[in-house]
């Protein structure tokens, strides 16, 4: 966008923010799906659909807040938070076996 | 991108928006097109007539025929005509020779009103568009998985493009017509923002479609990795009772339409199946049709005994999530829509199609004011404005030879349907060697004169090659062949147009290139 002169760490960091958007945004969106497929109070097939319809709004944020966020480390944390709680989510609703 | 929010958007919406523009453009153009692909079928099929008949009638027609052809099949399968598909199909399954098999399918086309087979030309027909615009003519699953993408990608475009235009009604009003650059922008906001309810209705409804394909991870986790488990769930299964072994004599199954019809408060039948038909244990189900309502409910379905006409089974009713899911599915389908509605997703498709192709204008045209007085223009640029042509232009060119083919191949022709699909893509492949070895401008404008003629002389092609011109199915009130021809010459009429502008700013830009004029263009660059 700005000619021949940006450096290389812009690229990196741009580089970084569509992997972190595209397979981040991803891990977010299944993992969001998972959680609410194991947790929504209802039919386990209904509770799937709704996870799976959700999952792509998630995603959505998910990668606007990988480009809007100050650094691309920022990217990168924002994503890995929620994975992690949403991971520990779905891994307690697994485990129990709810 | 240490610039505001606003612009980290732009930023998005730009990229996005390029990388995946010219795929799009050819998804948006074929998936408008398949909201006619049934009329288009026709008219790529003439031989086959159209005509009103009931369904009651036609399957009065169609159990006939098969009492005489196929009395010992294991199965029979029927589609009914409706408004817009006037064939009546069936299908049978032969009782395969060992248990577990799959037995053999046979296919004939029916005259619904005399029950006679009728042969059409061989033709993928509009199924090609619809079946391109998800498939991408690649083998299963990559295409659908590379569509969805395309479809996520473009929901980001249109997320961050919203958020990139604040002022987003009141640049709505705002329309500066030959301004260059500014015009471009202007259209391209007003088609994104006029339909804006349909590009998010699309957009997200086509994730909806695939969703269970690419996202999968919760229905791995809630059922514990059995998949199938999950579909028997969704769409539970009507169970049919296995062949008492004794023949039975088959009821007339016309009369069932209308119970159906009844329990489904008007819901017509699409489709029949019957199972062991010459069997005392014979059953009938009935598939709705999905034409009188948005909700898709892909299991709707009645089951009865084929020889008594008692009802053996209903199917239960949709819980909510699945009637949103379909709902989606509906929507983004448009079964239920009639004539009027149809031409609104036809018009609307055409627009969102329309604001991708702008949407790659405005990116080439505002790079290229910074090389208009270098002679050569950067790789990455002439790149991009070969793809520009040849997805657009190109695309329309191969539409036309597409229909071209089908009148102009021998209709006796081996392997004919498979010819016409290489028509598509030998014309497609052509357009970009031709942008290739033509400067833009002059590229823009031979291929969309060319794409004008070919369209705008459909009618007197089919009136060359079929006796089923524009004059006689006026005349017939065959509107969906009429429609078909009208539809193709205001095509071409508008083609042709495009590349009269074309020429003549190619005219206007060579002379009045003053650098007062860049510095007002470049002004919008913000994106």
């Amino acid at each position: 966008m700005k000619g021949k002169s940006l450096p290389v760490s812009y690229r990196l960091a741009v580089t970084s923010r569509v992997l972190a958007a595209v397979l981040g945004g991803y891990i977010v969106a299944a993992l969001a799906s998972v959680s609410l497929g194991l947790w929504l109070p209802m039919a386990r097939a209904e509770a799937v659909v709704i996870g799976m319809m959700t999952s792509f709004l998630a995603y959505l944020v998910a990668v606007l807040w990988c480009f809007a966020c100050r650094s691309a480390w920022q990217a990168w944390l924002g994503l890995i938070v929620p994975s992690l709680v949403l991971a520990a989510l779905s891994g307690l609703a697994y485990w129990v076996g709810h | 991108m240490k610039e505001g929010f606003r612009q980290a958007m732009a930023w998005l919406h730009t990229w996005a928006g390029l990388i995946f523009g010219w795929l799009l453009f050819a998804i948006f153009l074929t998936g408008t097109l398949a909201y006619f692909k049934d009329e288009i079928s026709h008219w790529m099929q003439p031989e086959i007539p159209a005509r009103s008949v009931t369904s009651e009638a036609s399957l009065t027609l169609a159990q006939q025929y098969l009492q005489q052809h196929a009395a010992g099949a294991s199965r029979w399968l029927i589609d009914l005509p409706d408004a817009r598909e006037p064939g009546l199909s069936v299908r049978w399954q032969q009782t395969p020779a060992k248990r577990g098999e799959r037995g053999q399918f046979t296919e004939k086309r029916l005259d619904p009103q005399t029950g006679a087979e009728v042969q059409g030309r061989e033709t993928r027909g509009g199924d090609f568009f619809y079946r391109f615009h998800f498939q991408l003519q690649m083998p299963y699953p990559w295409g659908r998985w590379l569509s969805t993408i395309a479809a996520m990608v473009m929901f980001v475009a249109l997320i961050s493009g919203i958020i990139t235009h604040k002022k987003i009604f009141k640049d709505f009003f705002t329309f500066r017509p030959r301004k260059g650059q500014r015009s471009w922008l202007d259209g391209h906001n007003a088609v994104g923002v006029l339909v804006l309810p349909f590009h998010l209705m699309i957009t997200y409804s086509s994730l909806v479609i695939f969703m269970a394909m690419v996202m999968p991870a919760s229905i791995l986790a809630s059922y514990k990795g059995d998949v199938r488990v999950f579909y028997d769930e969704v769409f539970p299964a009507a169970n049919t009772p296995e062949p008492a072994g004794k023949p039975g004599q088959l009821a007339a199954m016309a009369p069932l339409l209308e119970q159906a019809r009844q329990l489904w408060s008007g819901g017509g039948v699409g489709r029949l199946t019957v199972n062991n038909p010459g069997d005392a244990n014979a059953t009938v189900v009935l598939f709705r049709d999905g034409a009188d309502r948005v909700v898709h409910d892909f299991g709707s379905a009645l089951t009865f005994n084929g020889v008594t006409g008692q009802l053996l089974d209903t199917t239960a009713q949709q819980p909510l999530p699945m009637a949103i899911s379909g709902a989606f599915y509906g929507l983004h389908m448009g079964h239920f829509a009639g004539p009027v509605l149809r031409w609104l997703y036809f018009i609307c498709g055409l627009a969102g199609t329309a604001m991708i192709g702008t949407g790659l204008v405005i990116w080439l045209g505002k790079r290229q004011l910074k090389h208009v007085k270098s002679a050569v223009m950067p790789f990455e640029l002439r790149l991009v404005e070969v793809l520009n042509i040849a997805s657009m232009s190109g695309l329309l060119l191969a539409v036309a030879a597409f229909f071209w083919a089908n009148r102009l191949l021998p209709v006796d022709m081996a392997g004919r349907a498979d010819w016409e699909v290489n028509g598509f893509f030998i014309v497609w492949g052509l357009s970009v060697l031709h942008a290739m070895a033509r400067r833009g401008r002059a590229a823009w404008v031979d291929q969309l004169a060319l794409a004008a003629l070919l369209f705008c002389a459909v009618p007197l092609l089919n009136a060359m090659t079929t006796p089923y011109h524009l004059a006689v199915t006026l005349a017939q009130g065959d509107w969906a062949m009429a429609g078909f021809e009208l539809t193709c010459l205001g095509s071409g009429v508008f083609l042709a147009w495009a590349a009269w502008k074309m020429q003549r700013s190619a005219h206007v830009r060579s002379v009045t290139r003053t650098p007062r004029g860049q510095s007002i263009a470049l002004e919008r660059g913000a994106h």
